[in-house]
C-alpha cells in the first residue's frame, strides 16, 4: 500500500519535472520565434523612415504564456487525456439506443432555423434583430450553402478544388451585371447565374479531367486566381477593383419590394412601419431555402446513379472505370453541380450586399470554404453545418467582444485578431479531430446491413 | 534584341527568387506528399526578419558595408525562419502524419492564414519601405544590369550548388532521398525519418529566407500579405517543373520568371499573372506530371 503511494508520488514528481523541462524548452522556442517580430515593431516616423519600437514587455508576456500553457498541458491535460483514453479502451462497447432528441435532431435543427428570426425579433425587437439576423444568420448560411456545394465536388466526387470561389464570383457578377444593366429580376437571374457558373464548371472541368490529386488542386487554384485577375483587369465590363455598386434588391416575386421610395414597398403594401429589418429577414429565409435546396439535391443525388458514381469515383477510380462508369461525365457533372450551387450563392451574395468587388473572391474564401468542408467531416452535411457555425460564427462573435477593450485597453481591436484566431482554430480543430466534427456517416449503398462507416475508411480520392 | 535580352535578365532575376521558394515546396512534397501552403508565408517571415535586422544594423552601427549587412540579414533570417518552419512542422503537420491527405493541407492553409495575420497584428498592415541598399547599375552594350540582379543570381547559383552537394553527396541527402522513395523502408534501415523530415523543413525554410532577403533587397519594400502571390507562383513553378523534382523546381521557377517578364514586356502588365497561371494549366494538360517530373504509375 505504502509502496504504491510512493511510486505514485514519484510518478507525479517526474511528471512535474518533465513539465518544467518542456515548459522551459517551449519558452526558449517561443522566445526565438517572437524576439524580432513581437519584441520589435517597425513603425514609420514623421519623415516616413522606418524606425524600430521596442516592446519587450509584450514579448515577455507571450513567452510566459507559452511556458504556462505548455506546463499545464504536460502536467495536467496530457495525463487526464491519457487516463480518459485508457478508460474508454477498457469500457465494454454498449449499444446505446439514441434518444428521441438525437433521432429527430435534423428536423429539430431545421425547425430551429426557421424560427430563429422570429425568436430574435421577439427577444431584441425589430431594429435590434438586424445584426443577429444579418451577421450571424445570413453570413453563416451563405457559408453553409457554399460548403455544401463544394462538398459535392470534394466530399462526394473526391476532386480537390481550391478555386471554388471562382464560381461564387461568376454567380455574383452575373447577377450584378445583368441586374444593373438590364434590370432583370432576381428570380430570372438566379437560375441564369447558376447555369452560368455550371457552364464555367464544365469549362474548367474539361482540361483538368486528366489531372489527379494535387495537380488538380493547383490548376483549380490557378483558375480561381485567373477569374479574379480577369475581373480586376477587365475594367470596361466589371469596373475593375472598384467593383459594381447599386445592385438591385430582391423583390418578393414582384408582389412587393424592399425599396422604401417605391409604391410597392412592403410597409405600404402590408400597412406596417418602415424598417430595414424586413429585407434582412426576407433574405434570411431566402438563403435558408437555397441552402435547404442544396442539401435536398445532394441527398437525393446520392441515391441516384450519378451520385453513386461520384462516390465510387472517390473511392477508386480504376475500379470505377473497369465497371464501365464514364469518368469524364461523372467528373464534369460533379464540377457543374457544385459550381451551380456556388453560382446561386454568388447571386444571392450580390443581391444581399448590393455591391460586389474582386476583394470578396480571394483565395482565402476558397480556403475557408474548403476548411469548413474538411473540418465538418467530408461528405457529412450536418457536420459541415456545425463547422460553418463554429468557424464563421466564432469569428463573427469576435467582432462583438467589445468588453475585451476594457481588459486590454482602448487601443485593442478584437477584429484585428479575427483571422489570426481563425487560422489557429483551423490548425487546432484539425489536429484535435482529424476526421472532422462528424466522423462517421451512413453508407449510401450497402450489402445486407446498414453499418455506419467510420470516416477513417473514407478515401479522399485522387481525382 | 537588346530589349529581349534585357527582359531575359529580368526574368532570370525573378525566376531565381521563385526557384528558391519552389525548392521548399517541392522537397516537402517529395518527402511527405503534402502541399505546404504556409511556405509562402515562411518566405514573407524571412523577408520581415531581414527587414528588422536591416533596421537594427542601421540603428546600432553608423554604416555597415553592404556585403556584411546582406550576409547578416540572410543568416539571421535563415535561422529564425528555420525555427518557424521547424515549429510549424512539429505542431501542425507531425500529429497528422498518417492521417488522410487533406488534413495536413488544411492545417497548412490555417498556418498560412495565421502567419500572415500574425505579422499583420505585430508589425502593422502598412507597406514597409527601406532605402535602397544597392543601387549601382552597369551598362553592357546597351543592356543595363543592376548590381542587385547580379547579387541575386550569384547568391542563387551558389546556394543551389551547396544544396545540390548536400542532397546528392552527403549522408543527410541520402537519407532524404531514401525517405522520399519509401518512408517505411527507410525507417526499417535505421534512418530517423522524423529528424530527416524536420531537416527538410529547415532546409526549405532557409532557402525561402534567402529568397525573402533577396526580395527585400530587390524591391525595397515588404508587406504582411507578400507571402501569398510569390508563394502561389513558386508553387506553380514547382508543379510546372514536376513536383518532387528539385531541378524541376529551378527550371519551373525560371520559366515562370521568364513568362512573367516577357508577358509584361510584350503584351500587358495587368495580365502577367493570368499568363503564368494559364501556361501552367496548358502545360499540365499536355504533360500531366510537369516538365521534369516522373509520371505517376497507376498500381491496381
Amino acid at each position: 500500500m505504502a509502496e504504491a503511494v510512493s511510486t505514485e508520488r514519484v510518478a507525479a514528481n517526474t511528471n512535474y519535472a518533465t513539465a518544467i523541462r518542456e515548459a522551459l524548452f517551449a519558452g526558449a522556442i517561443s522566445f526565438g520565434l517572437f524576439v524580432l517580430l513581437v519584441g520589435l515593431k517597425t513603425d514609420q516616423n514623421i519623415r516616413n523612415e522606418l524606425i524600430l519600437v521596442q516592446r519587450w514587455g509584450v514579448l515577455a508576456i507571450l513567452v510566459l504564456l507559452t511556458m504556462a500553457g505548455r506546463f499545464a498541458y504536460v502536467a495536467y491535460l496530457q495525463p487526464t487525456l491519457a487516463a480518459r483514453a485508457a478508460a474508454r479502451a477498457k469500457a465494454p462497447a454498449v449499444a446505446v439506443e439514441p434518444s428521441a432528441l438525437r433521432k429527430n435532431w435534423t428536423k429539430l435543427a431545421v425547425l430551429g432555423l426557421f424560427l430563429y428570426p422570429v425568436v430574435i425579433v421577439a427577444l431584441v425587437g425589430l431594429q435590434g434583430s438586424l445584426k443577429w439576423v444579418d451577421n450571424f444568420g445570413i453570413q453563416i448560411l451563405i457559408y453553409v450553402m457554399l460548403a455544401w456545394g463544394l462538398n459535392i465536388v470534394v466530399g462526394l466526387a473526391g476532386l480537390l478544388d481550391l478555386g471554388y470561389v471562382a464560381f461564387y464570383a461568376v454567380g455574383a457578377y452575373s447577377y450584378a451585371l445583368l441586374a444593373s444593366e438590364f434590370g432583370w429580376s432576381f428570380w430570372i437571374l438566379l437560375p441564369a447565374a447558376g447555369m452560368m457558373a455550371a457552364f464555367w464548371g464544365v469549362i474548367l472541368g474539361f482540361p483538368v479531367l486528366r489531372l489527379r490529386g494535387d495537380y488538380l488542386a493547383i490548376v483549380t487554384l490557378a483558375f480561381g486566381e485567373i477569374i479574379r485577375l480577369v475581373i480586376i483587369n477587365w475594367r470596361e465590363v466589371t469596373n475593375g477593383s472598384a467593383g459594381i455598386s447599386g445592385i438591385p434588391k430582391v423583390t418578393f416575386f414582384g408582389i412587393f419590394n424592399f425599396d422604401v421610395s417605391s409604391p410597392h414597398y412592403i410597409g405600404k403594401v402590408l400597412g406596417i412601419a418602415t424598417s430595414g429589418a424586413y429585407y434582412k429577414i426576407f433574405l434570411y429565409y431566402l438563403i435558408l431555402l437555397l441552402a435547404m435546396l442544396t442539401a435536398f439535391v445532394t441527398i437525393r443525388l446520392r441515391r441516384m446513379p450519378v451520385g453513386r458514381a461520384w462516390e465510387a469515383l472517390r473511392e477508386d477510380e480504376i475500379a470505377c472505370r473497369s465497371l464501365g462508369i464514364n469518368t469524364t461525365t461523372t467528373k464534369l457533372t460533379a464540377f457543374a453541380t457544385g459550381a451551380m450551387f456556388g453560382g446561386f450563392a454568388g447571386s444571392f451574395f450580390a443581391a444581399r450586399q448590393g455591391f460586389v468587388s474582386p476583394e470578396s473572391f480571394v483565395f482565402l474564401e476558397s480556403a475557408i470554404i474548403l476548411a469548413i468542408v474538411v473540418l465538418g467531416g467530408m461528405g457529412s452535411l450536418a457536420g459541415i453545418a456545425v463547422a460553418a457555425v463554429v468557424m464563421i460564427g466564432g469569428t463573427e462573435i469576435l467582432r462583438e467582444m467589445q468588453f475585451l477593450k476594457a481588459v486590454f485597453g482602448d487601443g485593442f481591436t478584437p477584429e484585428l485578431y479575427r483571422m489570426l484566431l481563425f487560422g489557429l482554430a483551423m490548425v487546432i480543430v484539425m489536429v484535435w479531430k482529424p476526421r472532422g466534427f462528424v466522423g462517421s456517416r451512413e453508407p449510401t449503398a450497402f450489402l445486407h446491413e446498414r453499418k455506419a462507416v467510420s470516416a477513417s475508411f473514407t478515401k479522399e480520392g485522387h481525382g | 534584341m537588346q530589349y529581349f535580352v534585357q527582359q531575359l535578365i529580368n526574368g532570370l532575376t525573378l525566376g531565381s527568387i521563385y526557384g528558391l521558394i519552389a525548392i521548399g515546396y517541392t522537397m516537402v512534397y517529395g518527402i511527405i506528399g503534402m502541399i505546404n501552403f504556409a511556405h509562402g508565408d515562411i518566405f514573407m517571415i524571412g523577408a520581415f526578419t531581414a527587414l528588422i535586422v536591416f533596421l537594427i544594423l542601421g540603428a546600432v552601427f553608423y554604416s555597415v558595408p553592404v556585403v556584411i549587412a546582406l550576409l547578416v540579414m540572410m543568416i539571421v533570417a535563415m535561422l529564425l525562419t528555420s525555427l518557424y518552419n521547424w515549429t510549424i512542422e512539429k505542431v501542425a503537420y507531425r500529429p497528422l502524419r498518417g492521417s488522410f491527405r487533406l488534413a495536413p493541407l488544411i492545417t497548412a492553409i490555417g498556418m498560412s492564414i495565421a502567419l500572415s495575420n500574425f505579422v499583420q497584428v505585430t508589425q502593422g498592415p502598412r507597406n514597409k519601405p527601406i532605402p535602397p541598399m544597392v543601387s549601382q547599375v552597369y551598362n553592357i552594350g546597351g543592356i543595363s544590369v543592376s548590381l542587385k540582379q547580379i547579387i541575386i543570381v550569384i547568391v542563387t547559383v551558389s546556394l543551389l550548388a551547396i544544396f545540390w552537394y548536400v542532397v546528392n553527396r552527403t549522408s543527410l541527402g541520402r537519407a532524404q532521398r531514401a525517405c522520399e522513395q519509401d518512408r517505411k523502408m527507410a525507417a526499417l534501415l535505421g534512418i530517423d525519418v522524423d529528424r530527416t523530415i524536420s531537416i527538410t523543413f529547415i532546409m526549405g525554410a532557409a532557402l525561402a529566407a534567402v529568397a525573402g532577403t533577396l526580395f527585400l533587397m530587390y524591391y525595397g519594400v515588404v508587406v504582411f500579405s507578400d507571402g501569398f502571390v510569390p508563394g502561389v507562383k513558386a508553387f506553380t513553378a514547382a508543379v510546372l517543373g514536376g513536383i518532387g523534382s528539385i531541378p524541376g523546381a529551378v527550371v519551373g521557377g525560371l520559366m515562370i520568371g521568364f513568362i512573367e517578364s516577357m508577358w509584361s514586356a510584350y503584351f500587358s502588365i495587368d495580365y502577367k499573372d493570368v499568363a503564368a497561371f494559364s501556361i501552367l494549366a496548358i502545360v499540365l494538360i499536355f504533360l500531366p506530371s510537369g516538365i521534369l517530373g516522373r509520371p505517376e504509375v497507376e498500381k491496381v
